[in-house]
């Protein structure tokens, strides 16, 4: 045991002293610089922060911050209802959607049917039967309808529209009011259709 | 090395004129009075001549600003209303040439400065920041090159289909940027956060969540496609990129990330970018299956009997592809294609196969098969698999091309849904 250590000791030793001989010759020789520059690269450190960027105010935030999940975050206040979105819809949606959102058999319209029963297999996929949350019906209306104006509809109008629709799909009744608490209450006919990905990779085909 | 440091060796220049001098002298003098005057006769806008007899005969327009293609040559997208498709059967390789990248936008392409260009990071992070485009280069860059395909890339229905109808909404860059990692550790992301909302700065504002792991693992924030700007249409100035996610999900004219501890359900990922499976919806599917196609032979060429290269592209979004298998009977007996390498990561990779063609009626197709042992399925096992109500999204079935006695190639289209 200890004559093995003894032996490792000594090989240990004839090796450094074998390298830094064979380093100090190429040092001798002119092609130092190599060996530095190699040295360089395997040190190069990432800094923790860079620094780019500025640190942003909730204000900022806020003016950007639209999005609305299924829980209600993100809502805002405001509250509307059926009577009010039916008339913004003939108004505002009724060119591209149809005068009820009704698929029309013969008829090709420029956007999908809105309303269509809540039966899992009819076609085509509506808010009825094929939108899982009534959340991203609001989120989706008010960051891009109407399609020639985006943006342009007051909180208000989102929530009577949203109310409209949902009614019109047998969703909810007509005289329900839709606000930041009422909306996310919404158990849609869909939800329980859905399921996530469950592919795994590998060689199944799924 | 010994031929650079012989020409660095010191001449003795003083007393007699080198042989390399006297010639770029002369040349220089040959060129100069001859380009200048010459100058005038070149026309900034060629007209359309008819082909030169002899362009051997005929002095050629001189160097221009902006390069262009042979009048020969006319690669074109395929616009619909809503997408534009890469003429698959017109490149020699891998990458996508940027004006010939497929097209989808949800609200046509915004007009961004990039002076006024800022991106947004907030929610479950240490400091909600805004990164200005010039900060964003700051960042250490990388380049990697991968293809991006649309969810909903297949159609059917006709004979007369070209890739580019069949397949046509997938495409392949070089891009370059900052990896989203680095900029997640610039804010201090919370390790809870498990999702990430990417929003567009579009009129469609649109949004799609994403798993924070893949924000860790390979996403980027890319300016640079093909060693230029990003084009408009894909998202100029900056646009994330997701190697092998679903196109939808590589958010063009990113201007808000938000990290959350769930995700959304945005539009773009419940009543859209979703696909019946049997009797439930099946969401959330962001990597792209193996999948390939044949592009040369395809409709509307014509092949003459004997020899043919048969070439195409393969690309899987779980990794890299292991084997491209050509069969040439029909799908009776299937041999392996050579693949062109560099075999990259989630990207296009080329594949040929010689065969000699005896003149019979055929048909010819392709499978790709990835690191992860799957094999491009037929259509049948996608129906099989996901049940006859079948979805149009993340199909990526097995595809045949007819070959006619006249040589005549048509596409093999087999009905779905």
């Amino acid at each position: 045991m200890i004559k093995n250590i003894i032996k490792k000791r000594k090989s240990y030793i004839v090796i450094i002293g074998g390298l830094s001989i064979v380093g100090l010759t190429a040092f001798n020789d002119g092609r130092g610089m190599h060996h530095q520059k190699r040295s360089l690269t395997d040190t190069t450190k990432i800094p923790a922060k860079y620094g780019f960027g500025r640190v942003v105010t909730q204000q900022e935030i806020d003016k950007w911050d639209i999005d609305v999940r299924p829980d209600g975050k993100g809502l805002p206040a405001g509250e509307g209802d059926a009577a009010k979105g039916k008339a913004i819809y003939a108004l505002k949606c009724m060119a591209c959607h149809g005068a009820t959102g009704e698929e029309v058999p013969g008829v090709k319209l420029p956007a999908p049917a809105l309303v269509g029963d809540t039966a899992a297999k009819s076609k085509p996929k509506t808010i009825g039967n094929y939108w899982p949350y009534a959340t991203t019906l609001f989120d989706y209306t008010r960051r891009t309808m109407p399609y020639n104006l985006p943006g342009s509809l007051t909180d208000n109008e989102v929530y009577s529209l949203t109310a409209y629709l949902l009614s019109a799909n047998k969703i909810i009744k007509p005289e329900t009011v839709l606000n930041a608490q009422t909306l996310p209450l919404i158990v849609m006919p869909a939800r329980k259709l859905y399921i996530m990905d469950d592919r795994k990779g590998g060689p199944e085909v799924k | 090395m010994e031929e650079s440091e012989k020409e660095q060796q010191p001449k003795d220049t003083g007393h007699k004129i080198s042989r390399r001098a006297l010639l770029g002298g002369a040349m220089a003098a040959a060129i100069i009075p001859v380009s200048s005057s010459f100058a005038k006769y070149v026309p900034t806008v060629v007209p359309k001549l008819p082909v030169p007899i002899d362009p051997t005969k005929r002095i050629g327009p001189g160097p221009s600003k902006l390069g262009k293609r042979s009048p020969f040559e006319n690669p074109v997208r395929k616009p619909s209303d809503i997408s534009s498709r890469s003429p698959l059967q017109d490149f020699y390789s891998t990458i996508t040439p940027a004006d010939l990248h497929f097209e989808r936008h949800h609200a046509g392409i915004p007009d961004i400065d990039p002076a006024t260009y800022e991106l947004l990071i907030h929610g479950m992070v240490e400091r909600p920041m805004k990164f200005t485009l010039a900060e964003l280069k700051r960042f250490p860059a990388v380049t990697r090159t991968c293809f991006i395909e649309c969810a909903g890339n297949f159609r059917t229905g006709s004979e007369q289909m070209t890739p580019q109808d069949i397949l046509g909404l997938t495409s392949q860059s070089e891009w370059t940027g900052v990896m989203l990692s680095t900029i997640f550790k610039e804010v201090g992301v919370n390790p809870k956060a498990t999702w990430f909302l990417a929003e567009g700065g579009d009129a469609s504002v649109m949004t799609r969540s994403i798993p924070a792991h893949k924000g860790w693992e390979d996403a980027m924030i890319v300016y640079g496609q093909n060693g230029e700007a990003i084009r408009p249409a894909q998202g100029y100035p900056a646009r994330l990129l997701l190697p092998g996610y679903e196109g939808n999900m590589n958010v063009k004219w990113l201007r808000r990330l938000e990290l959350s501890d769930q995700p959304y359900w945005t539009r773009e990922e419940t009543s859209k970018y979703t696909y019946p499976v049997h009797n439930k919806i099946r969401m959330f599917s962001f990597e792209m299956d193996a999948r390939s196609i044949i592009t040369y032979p395809s409709y509307p060429q014509k092949v003459d009997k004997g020899w043919i290269e048969i070439r195409g592209i393969a690309w899987t979004g779980r990794g890299k592809i292991t084997k491209v298998e050509v069969s040439t009977d029909a799908g009776k007996s299937w041999s392996e294609a050579r693949l062109q390498g560099p075999v990259l990561d989630k990207a296009h990779t080329y594949f040929r196969h010689l065969w000699q063609w005896n003149g019979d009626e055929t048909e010819i197709l392709s499978r790709a098969i990835d690191e992860t042992g799957y094999i491009q399925p037929t259509i049948k096992q996608l129906i099989e698999a996901r049940g006859t109500d079948i979805g149009g999204y993340h199909m990526n079935p097995v595809t045949a091309w007819r070959i006619k006695p006249d040589g005549v190639v048509l596409f093999k289209p087999e009905s779905y849904r």
